[in-house]
């Protein structure tokens, strides 16, 4: 096992996922044969190539005009909230 | 039948006033009714709308105006925005997200007078090469019901297999359309990174993701793709290049064109597939191309990149669903923190939670380096074998997978054995290339799919080679058993 039922522990909590008790130790297993296998990437010899974050070469993002394109869609956007209020998003209290 | 002509021959009878499309539409409605239930391809229905947008087309057809998506009907992929109607990307997560826009392809197809029966089945979030990490179940291939139909636009392929719909949308981030087209037996054809407007398109792995159509013919994916195609300055990584007619050069012979055949994709293959990859380069051989061999060196290293940048881009675009805006809240969160994990926790399947820790990790402190970075180079490098090979061909060739449908269930255990299925499709994704799959022959009964892959922008001798192998052969006519 390349990962430890403390790294998978770990990374969860980085991905703000909860994982049950059940679910852990499939992903456990899981997760150390998907790194085991990715790790073919450190037997290859890629010194002096540059890394490739856009697959088309020379591609830029753009940049537009700072001009008003969109109108208030508040109203809507929020009818698919879980929970609003005067027209705010509402979460568990954060701040005592 | 009617389900059985292709868009062509549709777009003329409409235009000749001899069908209408509310006619059509009713047509490929009663098929879902009663084919659906046995394939489970759609997530959700839009009968009700289909008729409207229906006699609207033929209000439109009956004002005189023409086009070769007028009045024709189509399906959409779950992924793609869709204004009023639900859109869940396959997911728990979404299954209660009424998307408040279109898509810009849906826009653009609905201007073209398309109209939407409903909205297909997909593996959650698009991860997944079977149908079967849906929230709403596997999709089955019509072929045999006992296998999958491919991933992750397996509701799209099947429907398009099972003459439910004439066309479909899709998405291709590793192989996603051009490997169910390949399993279904249709045309599945991935544009060039860039080509197809995205904004709408929930993402998965933003420097892979492209939107592209299942057909039954190339030439109807052609007709497709002309609708979808083109700028938008909504989406940041949408290509400000001409939109040529994709259409006008179907019919040019291919005497002359140069076809690579892969050496790499042969490694392995079984004999039966490999022959009939022979056989299609006979075919290709005898329209006048020449075939040489070309390598791509770096090609086994598409797998391992492929699984280091894609769960990375995931990681990060799926940190929008928090529970806070849209989406699945849990019940009862004792704070921010327990809502953001419970929601996560229970609105994602496990393969999409896989998937984000699989990127968390590579993305963590103390590995960006050794695996992200690692992988970006690793995909250069593959690119660069693709740059080379197009130095000396055209358009290279080779199959679309390394096997026909496998069964349901068959390799859910195993995501790395899951993973290796997108062997052959996902170099295209990583450099950003158009590839296009079309129906080749039968193994033991399951289709199988030629893969051509052309160099950036190349879609139109795509098709033009897809096409002139359809005129050459009838492989793409053959509808599975029960569905002809």
């Amino acid at each position: 096992m390349s990962l430890t039922r403390q790294d998978v522990e770990k990374i969860a909590h980085l991905a703000r996922l909860s994982i049950t008790e059940q679910e852990m130790p499939v992903y456990v297993t899981s997760l150390s044969s998907i790194v085991d296998f990715v790790d073919e990437l450190s037997r290859t010899d890629t010194s002096g190539v540059q890394p490739m974050a856009h697959p088309l070469d020379g591609q830029h993002q753009r940049l537009r005009a700072d001009e008003v394109t969109e109108s208030d869609s508040r109203e809507k956007y929020q009818r698919n909230a879980p929970a609003v209020a005067a027209g705010l998003y509402v979460v568990p209290r954060v701040i005592e | 039948m009617l389900h059985n002509l292709f868009i062509g021959e549709l777009a003329e009878r409409l235009a000749k006033r001899q069908i209408s499309s509310v006619e059509l539409t009713r047509h490929f409605l009663s098929r879902i009714e009663r084919l659906n239930p046995a394939l489970n391809a759609f997530i959700t229905l839009t009968a009700e709308r289909a008729l409207l947008d229906a006699a609207a087309a033929d209000a439109r057809l009956g004002s005189g105006e023409r086009g070769p998506l007028l009045g024709i009907p189509l399906i959409h992929k779950d992924i793609f925005c869709t204004d009023g109607v639900k859109t869940s990307c396959g997911s728990r997560m979404l299954d209660n997200f009424v998307s408040p826009y279109d898509a810009t392809v849906v826009a653009r197809l609905k201007g073209a007078g398309t109209v939407m029966l409903g909205k297909s089945n997909m593996d959650e979030f698009a991860m997944g090469s079977s149908n079967e990490t849906s929230y709403y179940g596997p999709v089955k291939n019509p072929w045999d019901i006992s296998k999958v139909p491919g991933g992750s636009s397996g509701g799209s392929a099947a429907a398009t297999a099972a003459r439910l719909t004439p066309v479909a949308t899709g998405t291709d981030t590793g192989g996603s359309i051009r490997q169910p087209a390949a399993l279904t037996g249709v045309t599945g054809l991935k544009p060039t990174y860039g080509r197809v407007s995205r904004f709408g398109m929930i993402a998965f792995a933003s420097s892979l993701d492209q939107a592209g159509v299942f057909a039954r013919s190339a030439s109807d994916a052609a007709a497709v793709l002309q609708a979808m195609a083109g700028f938008d300055p909504r989406d940041s990584t949408s290509v400000d290049v001409p939109v040529p007619d994709y259409s006008k050069d179907l019919g040019k012979p291919l005497k002359g064109l140069k076809i690579g055949l892969l050496r790499e994709f042969f490694d392995g293959l079984e004999t039966r597939n490999a022959a009939l990859i022979e056989d299609a380069l006979n075919i290709y051989t005898g329209l006048g191309a020449e075939t040489r061999e070309v390598s791509l060196p770096h090609l086994p290293l598409s797998v391992p990149t492929y699984y280091v940048v894609a769960p990375a881009e995931c990681s990060s675009n799926l940190s929008r669903f928090d529970g806070v805006r849209f989406g699945h809240r849990c019940e009862e969160p004792k704070d921010l923190l327990d809502l953001y994990k419970r929601s996560r926790g229970e609105g994602f399947g496990a393969e999409v939670k896989r998937r984000i820790m699989t990127g968390t990790y590579v993305l963590s402190a103390g590995y960006f380096d050794a695996y992200y970075l690692k992988a970006q180079k690793a995909r250069r490098m593959i690119t660069d074998d693709f740059r080379a090979a197009f130095e000396k061909v055209d358009l290279v060739i080779g199959p679309t997978t390394p096997t026909p449908a496998f069964g349901i269930g068959a390799k859910m255990n195993d995501p790395v054995l899951m993973y290796l299925n997108d062997i052959y499709t996902i170099g295209a994704n990583l450099a950003g290339l158009p590839g296009v799959s079309v129906p080749c022959g039968f193994v033991e009964g399951l289709p199988m799919g030629l893969q051509l892959i052309g160099p950036h922008f190349a879609e139109a001798k795509l098709l033009n080679a897809a096409h002139q192998y359809q005129q050459a052969t009838d492989w793409h006519k053959h509808a599975p058993r029960g569905y002809e």
